[in-house]
């Protein structure tokens, strides 16, 4: 169904598996909002959900994901396991593969941890964010999300505000953006911005302003709090003043332009509630595709075939 | 005495009037109404009544002096200098516009703070640009919020009289600083090397018996520092160079792609270690006063053109702080009221360079360092002129101090030229 057997990063993804994956999520979208809520395509299918670091909604979408799809699921968290008692990734890994599944969602703080478990997994193995590397269903519910909104993402003018430095969801967007053909540009403090930016075929601003009144979108990203302790930001009142998403700024706009945010969000500083909770933001249909696109690679990485949509 | 009068019109008739922006010297005179410039030309007819006129033959009509790097002690030590004290002491040197640093008590380190120098200056006779602190109370660690700053009136960033020892520190510090187009201007000693030296390490510490500063202290991290500006490509000033090593450096790094200036102390051209044969506190400063060699490589680099501007590090001192050992001391010297006098005396009397030159190093290149506008002599803007006779010779003395404090070493000394007029936001000063 795909050329690929993992969904590891965006970086070397294939365009057409992208694509794919993109358009069939709209169906599950549809699935979705039936009363059934439910596609029975991945029965018999066992599908181990490993979270290393803490995550909430992207834990809970995929474990639904999971669920609509009928297939078995298993939760594992670093908290409450081994790990806690010293065992390494590969035995962690190894002593699950031997009982037997058919796919695993991964979460790590490692770069590259997603990537180490595909040599111990006979299975799919998909990225649900390792370091700062990548965040690739992050990135594709984000491309779900522009295309519902715009029909298209090819020459769609996208802006990311934040860390882009350290920041996942913002390599995987770009990567998925520029391979989509959008045009980015990022913004943030010049401490917080790549300095290869260039190479990745992106501009790069320290200008806001400039940034949303060229944009049709807008992605702002979650800014680590605990960034700050290595002094790359001074304050939050900085930030907020120079790269928040004030209320202030989006109504000065002459368009109206559509607000994404990958959560949690930090609100008042890289984004004022009252944006957050206006119409333009898209903000929980991000959430809802997420669904939808995580059931859409699942599916089409796990399914065999038989079962068709 | 230093008098002062508001200005209205004013006449300055016949005097040389150095341009140091169009580079342009012819003899002229310069008309002022309401505090600005209305004319400038070869003879301006002299309208009679209501004007003032102020015969400039035989004096230099210039630029007001720009010092970027003053300390003034407000807030915390008012008992060594004040704002307003500080102003005066300016426009004694001929100075209209200064840049004060953050090293006071509280550390200039927020909005609030540079707002509360700014608006406590607005009335004082010169400009007042706060620099803000780089780090949080100066403690290298945590970047202040320099773009709020900025927005309040910051003119460029130092933790001046602590040095950023962490490299990754002066790295972000340099990088954050790239959204502001100012500089970093890093006190540039490394805190290890120098081991609490009180003077430079030569000969004369050896026989004095008092701990040696190497010049390796500045040498390294001046290497350190530019080697991160320009390879990110960021703004940096270095402060009161001191060494031959640091001339080395400065010449080999700088170059019209990036934007790396330096400035130079009026006591490091004039004295060298062995002044301090008699434990004169005064000539306690850090950086410390250096060698022989050190000296001359300097007075070439500010003739060249390699150091940028002279700045005079005006660090105010009580009496106590001084009348000690040369151990208890204080680091620092006064300097804004006798600068035009030394250097002047050093680079164009003794060391041949043109008195064109020394004033673009007073004047308009201190101020594209800071992006102050630099081109004062244009109709309308409001007089920032500094009046002066270059030959006359005078002994500086305690009078002529008009700081709080009067912790200079060059009391006593004979200096060449003499400041007479300034004109400054709407006043004239007769020296």
């Amino acid at each position: 169904m795909l050329k690929s057997k993992h969904l590891i990063g965006l970086e070397n993804f294939p365009i057409s598996d992208l694509n794919k994956i993109i358009d069939t999520s709209f169906k599950f979208k549809e699935i979705l909002q039936t009363e059934e809520r439910k596609a029975i395509l991945l029965k018999g299918k066992t599908i181990v959900n490993m979270f290393f670091e803490n995550s909430t909604r992207t834990k809970i979408s995929f474990s639904l994901a999971e669920k609509r799809l009928g297939a078995d699921s298993i939760n594992f968290s670093a908290s409450t396991s081994s790990v806690k008692k010293g065992e390494t990734l590969k035995d962690t890994v190894q002593n699950i593969e031997s009982m037997k599944i058919d796919g695993a969602v991964i979460r790590h703080s490692h770069p590259g941890s997603s990537l180490e478990l595909t040599k111990y997994i006979d299975g799919s193995v998909i990225n649900a964010g390792d370091g700062s590397h990548e965040h690739p269903t992050q990135a594709i519910l984000d491309m779900v999300t522009l295309k519902e909104k715009f029909g298209k993402i090819k020459g769609l003018k996208v802006g990311i505000v934040g860390d882009i430095l350290n920041s996942r969801v913002a390599r995987s967007d770009i990567f998925a953006l520029k391979k989509l053909g959008a045009e980015v540009v990022v913004c943030g403090p010049s401490t917080l911005l790549p300095s290869d930016a260039k190479k990745l075929g992106i501009n790069v601003t320290y200008n806001l302003n400039e940034v949303l009144h060229w944009c049709d979108a807008v992605i702002a990203l979650r800014i680590q709090l605990e960034r700050m302790h290595l002094g790359r930001i001074p304050s939050k009142r900085e930030y907020h003043s120079e790269f928040g998403l004030t209320f202030e700024r989006i109504s000065k706009l002459k368009k109206d332009i559509v607000i994404m945010h990958p959560g949690p969000m930090n609100r008042g500083v890289e984004i004022d509630s009252k944006v957050a909770d206006s119409e333009n933001a898209v903000i929980l249909d991000q959430v809802l595709n997420g669904v939808a696109s995580r059931m859409s690679i699942l599916y089409l990485l796990l399914g065999d075939g038989k079962n068709n949509l | 005495m230093m008098k002062r009068k508001n200005l209205k019109k004013v006449l300055l008739k016949s005097g040389r009037i150095i341009d140091p922006f169009t580079k342009k010297t012819f003899k002229g005179d310069i008309l002022i109404e309401n505090g600005k410039i209305s004319k400038i030309g070869s003879a301006i007819p002299f309208k009679g009544k209501g004007y003032e006129v102020i015969n400039c033959s035989g004096l230099v009509v210039t630029h007001g002096f720009c010092d970027i790097h003053v300390h003034f002690r407000e807030p915390g030590r008012e008992d060594k200098e004040t704002l307003e004290s500080g102003a005066n002491a300016a426009i004694a040197g001929g100075f209209t516009q200064v840049c004060t640093m953050a090293n006071t008590n509280p550390v200039i380190d927020s909005p609030e703070h540079i707002h509360y120098i700014v608006s406590k200056s607005e009335k004082l006779p010169i400009d007042i640009f706060p620099i803000g602190a780089v780090s949080k109370n100066q403690e290298g660690k945590d970047l202040t919020e320099m773009l709020l700053m900025q927005k309040n009136g910051a003119i460029a960033f130092s933790d001046d009289g602590i040095p950023i020892q962490n490299a990754q520190f002066m790295k972000l510090a340099l990088t954050y600083s790239k959204m502001l187009n100012v500089p970093i201007m890093n006190h540039a000693e490394d805190i290890f090397l120098r081991n609490e030296g009180v003077m430079n390490a030569s000969t004369t510490s050896n026989n004095l018996g008092l701990k040696g500063n190497s010049s390796l202290a500045e040498a390294i991290m001046v290497y350190r520092d530019l080697i991160l500006a320009t390879s990110m490509n960021c703004k940096l000033h270095l402060l009161h160079l001191s060494t031959k090593e640091s001339v080395d450096l400065l010449k080999q790094f700088k170059s019209s792609k990036n934007s790396i200036t330096s400035e130079v102390s009026p006591h490091h051209l004039y004295f060298v270690d062995e002044d301090i044969d008699n434990f004169n506190t005064n000539l306690k400063v850090g950086p410390p006063i250096r060698g022989k060699n050190d000296r001359k490589a300097l007075i070439q680099a500010i003739k060249s053109g390699l150091i940028d501007c002279i700045a005079t590090d005006h660090a105010p001192h009580t009496i106590e702080d001084k009348e000690t050992t040369f151990n208890d001391a204080e680091f620092g010297m006064i300097g804004l009221e006798s600068c035009f006098g030394v250097v002047n005396r050093v680079l164009v009397k003794e060391n041949g360079m043109s008195l064109k030159s020394l004033i673009e190093k007073l004047t308009v290149n201190p101020r594209k360092v800071m992006n102050i506008d630099a081109n004062l002599f244009a109709v309308g803007k409001q007089a920032q002129i500094t009046i002066f006779d270059p030959n006359q010779k005078w002994t500086f003395e305690n009078k002529h101090i008009q700081s709080k404090s009067s912790n200079s070493p060059f009391i006593g000394k004979e200096l060449t030229g003499k400041i007479k007029y300034i004109l400054s936001k709407n006043q004239i000063f007769t020296l």
